[in-house]
């Protein structure tokens, strides 16, 4: 199932719907190398408030996402882990370092509004 | 304690990276239904999706079985990932964290390990794996 991907001002957002596939969420990272381009964004925030297991395999996708926009210029944001899903990841010994998170959408934007201000001023 | 009962089975046929979604949801339902608490259902589903994983990327197909199992004093769900594989030839090193032989990085079957309260794998090589894990209710 394709991720429905809007694009707002300089970011992307990836709003992921329903549960999805290994090979959804590499379609997703592909998808977001290249629209990152396409649309010269400078923000990408992946909205995974929908997703109710985030594995081993998810959870390296997404980190894959984060450091493969990064090389593009644009900087990731995942927003909506849910609390059992964080449970769950630290349990399982997973982390997304380097990346960095946010509660949701809203948080996310803000987040982002912040990095792109500071990069206008410099 | 006496001796525990393993209920009918919901079975998942594992060959492509969309079943192991299928297993992880029937495996949350499962749970779900017998009674399981949000956060466990999650880690159930998780711990499922990882050995599932691990049957698409090394043994091609298999199979999920997600079964309730109890006695008169405590019960779970017992979920049993056979495949027909190439087997695991050194099972102590495939445990160990971060070890792996292909692209999951090893976080697999270790990780699903933590999450369970129970893990017994079973290997030979050119005769597939078997991995059986429960987690019980409490």
């Amino acid at each position: 199932m394709a991720v429905p991907i809007l694009k707002q001002s300089h970011t992307l957002i990836a709003s992921i719907q329903s549960a999805l596939s290994d090979r959804d969420l590499l379609q997703l990272r592909d998808d977001l190398a290249d629209l990152v381009g396409r649309h010269r964004a400078r923000g990408v925030i992946v909205d995974v408030t929908a997703l109710d297991v985030l594995d081993s395999f998810a959870t390296r996708t997404l980190r894959g996402i984060a450091y493969t926009t990064k090389l593009r210029g644009a900087e990731t944001v995942i927003v909506g882990i849910q609390p059992e899903v964080a449970l769950a990841m630290v349990q399982l010994g997973l982390t997304l370092e380097g990346v960095p998170t946010a509660l949701d959408l809203e948080e996310g934007l803000a987040f982002l509004d912040g990095r792109t201000e500071t990069a206008d001023d410099e | 304690m006496s001796d525990l009962h393993v209920g009918e089975a919901v079975r998942v046929r594992i060959q492509c990276s969309a079943d192991i979604v299928t297993a992880r949801q029937e495996g949350r339902s499962m749970a779900q239904t017998l009674g399981f608490g949000s956060t466990t259902l999650t880690i159930i589903a998780t711990a499922i999706s990882e050995v599932a994983r691990n049957i698409v990327e090394y043994a091609k197909e298999g199979e999920i079985s997600i079964a309730p199992v109890g006695n008169g004093v405590i019960r779970g769900v017992q979920i049993v990932a056979r495949d027909h594989g190439p087997g695991i030839a050194d099972l102590e090193t495939a445990m160990r964290d971060g070890y792996s032989t292909s692209k999951s990085l090893g976080m697999g079957l270790p990780g699903a390990r933590r999450l369970m309260d129970q893990f017994e794998i079973a290997s030979a090589r050119g005769e597939g794996t078997t991995i059986t894990m429960t987690k019980w209710i409490g």
